[in-house]
């Protein structure tokens, strides 16, 4: 069952067209990913499946209601992770969630029954009575995350849930996010990261200049999209390996500094590297970021 | 119309039950000051206005300017922190509340505010007996119409602002020469006609028409015209505000 499927979905600003005919579906307890550079349209599209901003064309249904339309009804059951966090400043912790709960139509009671669990979950427990901006960055974000579960919703909206954040705040978001996922909540979020997508996300859809280019789980993508064995060269001398490479691999690519060669093989490129001690180098398999960088460039967005 | 702002507003009312104290005292130091460094050293030179002391005409148009004044700066000022700053409204918009509800919930925040600056002068004017009957009381529907109408106008400066400048030129440029002629300081039927004219069509004016009487002890001349003139700039405020809102956060 689909708990979100958007068919056709435009959207412009003026002139500027960001969201170019999106497609998507996303089933129950699914985690789905939505990866992009930047301005790709991955905010804009997480509005209008939300109902925030009005299409300008195409169909969604977040949650079996039609999209803007009825919106609201379907909001009661969903969570939002923004992309920056709008915690309220004035409250603390625990004000956050209450007056969060209201919104949903909580009685104080219902939503305070559930404030030592949220906080829990977040790694905030004895944090309750703190002010906002006592925080560090990695708590705000958890915070974030417990006031997105406060209505106990079946379907989460993650906008770069760990963007800017330490290794260790960051492995503590992908924990929880896969217990959201075992106990059968769908999650919809879009990242940078591609090894954040790689270990959570069961299918990913790639977004550039507002039109998905590619889709399907990380796994797929990578055995479709991508040769399976990468090898990284760099150090003196690497222009005049990089014409001869060209003969040994089927894909080499130039990065600054830096040669990418691609190939199921490559053993042929590792033994012309042998010989060559200016030379460093880095033999790994293919990853999500290699298609990522394939696929939409590694030119700057902006 | 649903109840949803309700939640809105309790937001607001829990930020400030807070910051009571602060809150209260700044909202009504300066009408107080004002009321009565004016009311009495004016009033020690005139003799009296209107028939009242000059202290007690000054009253209706004191509380009405310090009403207009909370609804106006909680509604702009406050209300663009939370709008713009804080991203308040844009955390409440993941709920299933929809941007009517929040400018219906800040409105009638403002205008709760205003009610309560308006209602605490009305306390000292009674205690300080320049209130001549219980008729004064109907000061108490009184202010909340003139913070509502000012909260609405106020919202719809908020709704349209970019930056915290654009709030100075509805203040200088308009606030301000509207309490000059609204009858707050002196009779506006001393006004050049045109003047008055200008009054009358803005909604200070129409405050300070329905609360001088009271305050006197009298009903006022045209209830029903103060009545829907301020209800009408409520609800034309309040539409724009809903207009100019879904345009900023829908499109
Ligand atoms: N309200 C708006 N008015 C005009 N242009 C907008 C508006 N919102 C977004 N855009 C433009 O739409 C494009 C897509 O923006 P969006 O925020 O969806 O990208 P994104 O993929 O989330 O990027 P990022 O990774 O930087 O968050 C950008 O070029 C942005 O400038
Ligand atoms: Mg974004």
């Amino acid at each position: 069952m689909n708990v979100l499927s958007a068919r056709g979905v435009r959207k412009a600003y003026g002139a500027n067209e960001v969201v170019s005919g999106v497609d998507l579906r996303v089933a129950s307890g699914e985690c789905f990913g939505l990866l992009g550079p930047n301005g790709a349209g991955k905010t804009t599209t997480l509005k209008l499946c939300l109902g925030l901003i009005r299409p300008n064309a195409g169909e969604i249904e977040l949650l079996g209601e039609p999209v803007p339309r009825r919106a609201r009804e379907a909001r009661t059951r969903v969570g939002v992770v923004p992309q920056s966090d709008n915690l309220d400043p004035d409250f603390t912790v625990a004000e956050n969630l209450l007056v969060y709960g209201r919104y949903f139509g909580m009685a104080a009671g219902d939503t305070g029954a559930r404030i030592p669990a949220l906080l829990g979950f977040a790694g905030l427990a004895g944090r309750a009575d703190s002010r906002i901006n006592t925080l560090s960055g990695g708590m705000k974000r958890r915070l974030t995350l417990a006031r997105a579960l406060v209505n106990d919703p079946q379907l989460v909206f993650m906008d770069e849930p760990t963007t800017g954040l330490d290794p260790q705040a960051r492995h503590l978001i992908w924990e929880r996010l896969r217990r959201l996922t075992q106990e059968g909540k769908t999650l919809v979020l879009t990242t940078h990261f591609m090894e954040e997508a790689e270990r959570l996300c069961h299918r990913l859809a790639i977004l550039d200049n507002g039109r998905i280019i590619a889709e399907g789980s990380p796994r797929a993508l990578i055995a479709e999209h991508i040769e399976s064995q990468v090898v990284e060269v760099h150090g003196t001398g690497y222009e005049a390996w990089m014409e001869r490479a060209k003969a040994i691999c089927p894909r080499v690519e130039r990065a600054g500094d830096t040669v990418y060669c691609y190939a199921e093989d490559a053993e042929p490129v590792l033994q012309s590297l042998a010989g060559q001690s200016e030379l460093a180098y880095l033999h790994r398999p293919a990853s999500l970021e290699d298609v990522f960088l394939k696929l939409t460039g590694r030119d700057l967005r902006d | 119309m649903s109840l949803r702002w309700v939640a809105v507003w309790r937001r607001n009312m829990l930020v400030w039950r807070k910051l009571v104290a602060a809150s209260v005292l700044t909202n009504l130091a300066d009408p107080l000051i004002m009321l009565f460094g004016l009311g009495y050293g004016l009033g020690a030179l005139l003799p009296s206005v209107e028939g009242m002391p000059y202290i007690a005409f000054f009253a209706a148009g004191s509380l009405c300017t310090a009403t207009m004044y909370t609804a106006s700066f909680e509604s702009m000022f406050s209300g663009f922190s939370r709008m713009h700053g804080q991203k308040t409204w844009d955390a409440i918009l993941y709920a299933p509340l929809v941007i009517d509800d929040i400018v219906a919930g800040e409105v009638m925040w403002a205008a709760s505010k205003a009610w309560l600056t308006g209602s605490t002068i009305l306390a000292v004017i009674v205690v300080f007996g320049f209130a001549a009957s219980p008729l004064v009381l109907l000061t108490l529907p009184a202010a909340f119409l003139v913070g509502l109408a000012f909260s609405s106008i106020g919202l719809v400066m908020t709704v349209l602002a970019r930056n915290w400048d654009f709030f100075s030129f509805y203040m200088t440029l308009v606030m301000t020469p509207m309490m000059m002629i609204s009858g707050v300081f002196f009779p506006a039927e001393r006004l050049p006609a045109p003047l008055l004219a200008v009054a009358q069509a803005l909604p200070l004016y129409h405050g300070v028409e329905l609360v001088r009487p009271v305050i006197a002890g009298r009903l006022p001349g045209q209830p029903l015209l103060h009545v829907l003139v301020l209800l009408g700039y409520a609800a034309a405020g309040y539409s724009l505000a809903i207009y100019f809102a879904r345009r900023r956060f829908s499109e």
